[in-house]
């Protein structure tokens, strides 16, 4: 019985929508509906797969996911073990609530703000660069900028909030470790590196599977919000590629086709990470 | 036994300290930017002569903000999705995570399996945007607070924080003569508040800041959130909003000032609420991270 509202839920929004996927192999007409129309194997996906696109989507995918995994997985370790060397309690807590602020600001707001910081006419970054002798730069525009924007603005904003469960690890590291390291005349790098580290380890691996079974779900909501004409060369992934074919251009089974490709890589990439991980160190997900 | 503190680990303490002041900085700045525009005077704004205080404090952005409709029209849809969306997410999840906690439920094993293959693998947008048209639940307010009624991430947080349940709590109720559901309702909820807060909050949040769903589900302004009025406002930088259409040409050069120090104010004013709360409630997210973790 109280399972009963989910039960339904995820009957009609989670199984119903795989009865769908079959317009993936179909050339869907509206007036024929999803079992009238007409069964053509697997054409959208090989026009996906020979079109000038699909590199160019696929690789931006796994590039932008690619440089965020390299730079905002260890950052917030690195932060947690910075954090947890703060002798003073107060500060502490006073660094980490005011670190992941960001995480509450809204992708609009997040993007809003990157706009107006890097404005060309009146960002204050700009007006910084232009104080140290250099050229406004229009950061929003450049394709070759682009990638750096979304990876660091990803930083900034998930940083803080990424730490807390490293954070929360390394408050039960035993203290008598620390104290008989010291004895033995570790100093503080070596305490961090030998002790704090493999204390974590566990759950550093555990977030590694996870971010790398989610490698091609990129944050498709930010990247479409800072999308625009000039930088669409990088900008360009699976799922905004999706939603503009499917629903705003109505070409239904060629994004379904696209999407279907995107959910097979990734729960191919889920199983393996999860595999590969289980053989390393006996921590799985299942 | 205390250990003196060497020169080496004095060094690198100051190191770690200033990386933590400089990290604080860069993060922080940003966001006192952006109020110190939204107070200060249009002109100076749009010159970009804002660079840390506010100059020329006034709050005439906040007025136009406040005075404008569609703004509050997409403020007040918002308040109304965040409240009702977040109920019918805790009526939906949280029930669920008790049930998948607790042992002896008929069936259970393949109920959890059908329930966790969801989030690895769904259907995909196209076929849900069709089922969504399908059940003429599109440019409806239904679409908004029905789609991620059920969040399977979060109701994995409820198992583990209900498997932590002792189980004598309930079994006592029912030997009483209590029901499963009256034993859940008036027994386990009252001592489940550390995760009732954090789901709140965890609901809550998300129905604020998302765009994306209304984006693809409504067409009409009248039931779109605020989100999709500031993604206009701020990201595709359209002169939509009324006050903006009215303005003579005389106005014209006056306005686009405005419109640059209103971008400022109306983040503060979309993000207050949340940034406002989310200091108070710390305690109860922290937590709920870590129940999480467990699950692992």
């Amino acid at each position: 019985m109280l399972l009963l509202p989910a039960f339904v839920y995820i009957c009609l929004f989670s199984y119903a929508p795989l009865y769908g996927l079959q317009i993936a192999f179909k050339d869907f007409y509206g007036s024929l509906g999803i079992l009238g129309s007409p069964w053509v194997g697997f054409k959208h996906f090989s026009d996906f797969f020979s079109g000038f696109y699909f590199w160019r989507t696929f690789g931006n995918t796994i590039i932008l996911s690619a440089y965020s995994l390299a730079i905002n997985f260890p950052v917030p370790i690195i932060l947690a073990l910075m954090l947890n060397e703060l002798k003073s309690a107060r500060y502490k807590k006073f660094a980490q609530t005011a670190l992941y602020a960001p995480h509450f600001i809204s992708v609009v707001v997040m993007v809003g703000i990157l706009h107006t910081m890097f404005s060309p006419s009146i960002g204050v970054v700009n007006t910084a660069l232009e104080a140290l002798g250099r050229e406004r730069v229009y950061f929003m525009a450049l394709p070759r900028l682009f990638r750096a924007m979304y990876v660091l603005s990803g930083t900034w904003q998930e940083m803080g909030w990424a730490a807390v469960i490293y954070i929360a690890a390394l408050a039960g590291v035993d203290p008598a470790l620390h104290e008989s390291a010291r004895i033995d005349g570790a100093s503080r790098l070596q305490r961090i590196i030998h002790i704090n580290l493999p204390c974590i380890s566990t759950t550093i691996i555990l977030l590694l599977i996870l971010s790398i079974g989610g490698l091609i779900n990129v944050g498709y909501e930010k990247i479409y919000l800072m999308q625009n004409e000039v930088n669409l060369e990088v900008s360009e992934v699976i799922s905004t590629l999706v939603y503009k074919r499917g629903i705003i251009n109505n070409r239904v089974s060629f994004s379904t086709a696209v999407g279907l490709f995107n959910n097979v890589v990734n729960l191919a990439l889920l199983v393996s990470a999860n595999f590969i991980a289980g053989r390393l160190s006996r921590e799985s997900l299942f | 036994m205390r250990l003196r503190e060497t020169k080496g680990d004095a060094v690198s303490y100051g190191v770690i300290n200033a990386l933590v002041v400089f990290l604080l900085a860069m993060v922080l700045y940003p966001i006192i930017y952006v109020i110190s525009c939204s107070v200060s005077s249009p002109d100076l704004v749009a010159s970009g002569k804002i660079l840390f205080f506010p100059r020329g404090v006034n709050l005439m952005g906040y007025r136009r903000v406040f005075q404008d409709p569609a703004i509050m029209s997409g403020y007040a849809n918002t308040l109304f999705y965040t409240v009702a969306g977040t109920a019918i997410n805790l009526a939906v999840t949280v029930p669920a995570g008790y049930a998948m906690a607790r042992k002896g439920l008929p069936g259970g094993r393949v109920i959890t399996l059908l329930f966790l293959f969801t989030m690895y693998f769904s259907g995909g947008m196209v076929p849900l945007f069709m089922l969504i048209k399908n059940l003429r639940l599109y440019n409806t307010r239904w679409a908004l607070l029905l789609l991620g009624a059920f969040s399977m991430y979060n109701c994995i947080i409820c198992r583990s924080f209900f498997a932590s349940v002792p189980r004598e709590l309930t079994e006592a109720a029912e030997i009483d003569g209590c029901n499963p559901i009256r034993a859940f309702v008036q027994v386990v909820l009252p001592v489940s508040q550390a995760l009732l807060g954090v789901m709140t909050l965890y609901f809550a949040v998300g129905h604020w800041n998302s765009y994306f769903n209304a984006m693809m589900y409504t067409s009409d302004q009248a039931i779109q959130p605020l989100q999709l009025v500031l993604r206009k406002i701020l990201v595709l930088e359209q002169e939509q909003t009324a006050m903006m259409q009215a303005a003579s040409d005389e106005y014209l050069a006056e306005q686009s000032k405005l419109r640059e120090l209103i971008k400022y104010s109306v983040i503060v004013v979309s993000s207050l609420p949340v940034m406002v709360l989310y200091p108070f409630l710390q305690r109860y997210f922290v937590k709920g991270v870590m129940i999480g973790s467990v699950k692992g």
